[in-house]
C-alpha cells in the first residue's frame, strides 16, 4: 500500500504534465510543437542502435569520464587545499577567479589549445563541474569535528588512515552535495560542448535536428536529454544512499530528538 | 556497622607539602615520595591567545600519578580542567612547564595513553559501527586481524555491549556511547587513561553504572586513570586521590588522600561516615576555591 502510494507521487506529476500537453495539441496542428504520439512515434524512429552507437554513447562516454575525472580532481584538490592553512591562503582568491568564469567562454581556447576532440569536450565538462566538489570537499575538511580530529591523534593515527577513515567520512555529506551539483553541470556542459565544431554526439545531433527544422526529432533528443538526466539522478540516489546510510540514519535521530 | 567506623575523627589526609621547591615556595599536590611517578606535571602553564586577549587558563599546576592509580582531578567548570587534560594528552602544547611520561617529555599524543572525552556522540566516528570504533585504534597499529576480534570482542563485552556490536553509535544511548568510547580505550590497552567529565551527561542511574564499570576496569587492566569531573561525590567515590584545582587562574588547591576500602558500593560507600567526611571536606575546598582562598598565599603569609 505504502509503496503503491510513494510510486503514485512519483507519476502523479508527469501523468498530468501529459494530460495538458495531450488536450492543448487536440486543435490545430503546430509545426513547433508535435503532439504526444508523434513525438513517441518519432523517438522510436529516431533513437536507433546506430543512433545510440554513433552518437549516445560517444556522449555519455565522455560525460562519464568528465565526471569521474570532476570527482577525482576534486576530492583530491579540495583534501589537499582543506588541509593546509597556508594552500588555502595561497589558492583561494586564484580559484574564485577561475570559478567565477563560465566554462564555455573557454571552449575556443581550448579548441586552439587541445583540438577538437573528446579531450577538448572532457576538460569543458570538467572544468565546469569540478567547481561545486572542490569547493564542498574544502568545506567539508575545515568543518571537521574537533573532538573526533582530538580522538584520532590520540589514538596515533597515521596520516594514510586519517584521511580514510576520518577526513574523507566526515566531509562526505558535503562532498555528495557537491557531486550532485555537479552531475546537472556535467550534462549541460556535455551538450554545449558538442554544439561547436563537432561531427557526433547526443548535442550535435540536437543542434542538427534544429537546423533541419526537422522539429519533433529535436523534440525527441531533448526528451532523451530528459530521461538521462533522471537516470543520473536515480543512481546518484542510489549511491547516495549506500555511502551516506550513517548521515541519513544520523540526521533522523538528531530531528526526532 | 563498617569499618569506616574505626577512625570516624581521622582528619582528612593531604598530600601536599611534602618537600620545598628551590623558591622556598611549598609545592601543593606531590605524591607520596617513595612511589614512581609514572606521569608527571610540573609548573604547567597555560595562556590562550585570543583576539580578545590574553586568557591564562592555568597559572601553576604540579602533581605526578603514579603507576596504577586511580585519581580524580575536581574543579569549578571553566578551572581549566580540559586544557589541563588536552595538555598532558600532548594535544595542546603548554605555555610554560613541563609533562612528562616515564620521564620523557610529552610533546605530541603518547602511544600509550588513551583519553575518554565528554562529548560521546561527538568522539565516536558516527560511520563505523560500534564494533569497527573500537576495532580502528588497533588496525591502525597494524595488529593482526585475530588478535584484534580478540582484543574487540572482550572490551566490548567488559563494558556489557557485546550484544550490539553491528549498530551505529548514534543508534545507542548516550550511556551505551559512552561504553563503546571506553571500551575502545580499554582495547587499546593503555597505561595511562585520560577522562574528561566522561559522565556529565548521562543520566544518574547510567552514571552511577558507569562509575562502577570504570572501577571494575581500573582493577582488572591495572591502567592508572586521570579521572576529571566537576562532582565532588562522584571524585570521592571513584577515586584513591582527589585533586582539587582552584578557580581561574589555576592552582593545585589541594590533594587529598581517600581512604575508603578498595571496594565501593554505591549505597554502602556513599552512606558511610568517612565518605561524608571526604565529600565535605572537598566541598569546603571548592567552595574558599571559589571565593578566591589561594594555599599559596596562605603559605605565603603564614
Ligand atoms: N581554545 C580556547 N581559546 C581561548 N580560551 C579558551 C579555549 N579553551 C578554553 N578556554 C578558556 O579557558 C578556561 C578554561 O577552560 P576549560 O579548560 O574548558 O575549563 P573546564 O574544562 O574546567 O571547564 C575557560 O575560561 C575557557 O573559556
Ligand atoms: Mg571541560
Amino acid at each position: 500500500m505504502k509503496y503503491i502510494r510513494s510510486a503514485l507521487h512519483i507519476v502523479a506529476l508527469p501523468l498530468i504534465l501529459l494530460f495538458i500537453w495531450f488536450i492543448s495539441t487536440l486543435g490545430e496542428p503546430n509545426f513547433f510543437i508535435p503532439t504526444p504520439q508523434q513525438l513517441v512515434e518519432t523517438f522510436i524512429n529516431t533513437w536507433t542502435a546506430d543512433r545510440f552507437l554513433g552518437d549516445v554513447f560517444p556522449s555519455l562516454g565522455r560525460l562519464i569520464v568528465g565526471i569521474a575525472l570532476s570527482i577525482v580532481v576534486g576530492i583530491v584538490g579540495g583534501l589537499l587545499i582543506g588541509s593546509f592553512r597556508w594552500l588555502r591562503a595561497l589558492l583561494e582568491p586564484t580559484l574564485e577567479f577561475f570559478r567565477a568564469i563560465p566554462p564555455t567562454v573557454l571552449i575556443p581556447v581550448l579548441m586552439l589549445l587541445v583540438g577538437v576532440g573528446d579531450d577538448m569536450k572532457v576538460s569543458v565538462i570538467v572544468l565546469g563541474a569540478v567547481w561545486p566538489i572542490l569547493l564542498n570537499t574544502i568545506e567539508g575538511v575545515r568543518s571537521m569535528d574537533e573532538v573526533l580530529a582530538d580522538t584520532s591523534r590520540t589514538y596515533g593515527m597515521n596520516r594514510v588512515n586519517t584521511v580514510r577513515y576520518l577526513i574523507l567520512p566526515s566531509a562526505m555529506p558535503q562532498i555528495m552535495a557537491g557531486i550532485r551539483q555537479s552531475l546537472s553541470i556535467a550534462l549541460i556542459l556535455m551538450v554545449i560542448s558538442e554544439m561547436f565544431a563537432s561531427t557526433e554526439g547526443l548535442g550535435f545531433a540536437i543542434v542538427q535536428f534544429q537546423r533541419s527544422f526537422a522539429i519533433p526529432e529535436m523534440w525527441s533528443g531533448i526528451a532523451l536529454l530528459g530521461f538521462i538526466g533522471v537516470l543520473m539522478s536515480f543512481i546518484f540516489q542510489l549511491a547516495e544512499r549506500w555511502i551516506l546510510g550513517w548521515y541519513h540514519g544520523l540526521r533522523e535521530i538528531e530531528q526526532s530528538a | 556497622m563498617t569499618s569506616e567506623h574505626k577512625h570516624p575523627t581521622n582528619p582528612v589526609v593531604s598530600q601536599s607539602r611534602v618537600d620545598e621547591t628551590p623558591d622556598g615556595r611549598i609545592p601543593v599536590g606531590k605524591t607520596i615520595p617513595d612511589e614512581q611517578p609514572m606521569l608527571s606535571v610540573q609548573n604547567l602553564k597555560k595562556i590562550y591567545h585570543t583576539d580578545a586577549g590574553d586568557m591564562e587558563a592555568i597559572r601553576n599546576v604540579t602533581f605526578d600519578l603514579p603507576k596504577g592509580q586511580l585519581a580524580c582531578l575536581v574543579g569549578p567548570s571553566g578551572s581549566g580542567k580540559t586544557t589541563l587534560l588536552k595538555c598532558i594528552a600532548g594535544l595542546m602544547e603548554p605555555t610554560a612547564g613541563e609533562v612528562t611520561l616515564h620521564g620523557q617529555q610529552v610533546t605530541g599524543p603518547p602511544k600509550s595513553m588513551a583519553v575518554v572525552f565528554q562529548e560521546y556522540g561527538r568522539s565516536l566516528f558516527p560511520w563505523l559501527r560500534v564494533a569497527e570504533n573500537v576495532e580502528l585504534p588497533l588496525k591502525n597499529q597494524g595488529m593482526d586481524k585475530s588478535k584484534r576480534h580478540h582484543l574487540v570482542e572482550e572490551a566490548l563485552d567488559a563494558v556489557g555491549l557485546s550484544h550490539v556490536p553491528k549498530s551505529y553509535p548514534w543508534q545507542l544511548s548516550g550511556g551505551m556511547q559512552q561504553r563503546v568510547a571506553i571500551a575502545r580505550a580499554v582495547a587499546y590497552q593503555p597505561e595511562v587513561l585520560l577522562m574528561d567529565e566522561p559522565f556529565a551527561a548521562v543520566d544518574a542511574q547510567t552514571r552511577a553504572d558507569l562509575e562502577d564499570l570504570v572501577r571494575g576496569v581500573w582493577q582488572k587492566l591495572g591502567v592508572s586513570i586521570l579521572f576529571v569531573t566537576h562532582d565532588i561525590d562522584e571524585s570521592v567515590y571513584l577515586g584513591e586521590r582527589v585533586i582539587i584545582l582552584s578557580s581561574s587562574p589555576t592552582i593545585v588547591q589541594e590533594d587529598v588522600l581517600v581512604d575508603l576500602p578498595d571496594e565501593r558500593d554505591q549505597l554502602e560507600t556513599r552512606s558511610s561516615q568517612r565518605f561524608s567526611e571526604l565529600r565535605h571536606h572537598v566541598y569546603e575546598q571548592i567552595q574558599l576555591a571559589k571565593k578566591g582562598f589561594r594555599p599559596e598565599d596562605a603559605v605565603a603569609h603564614s
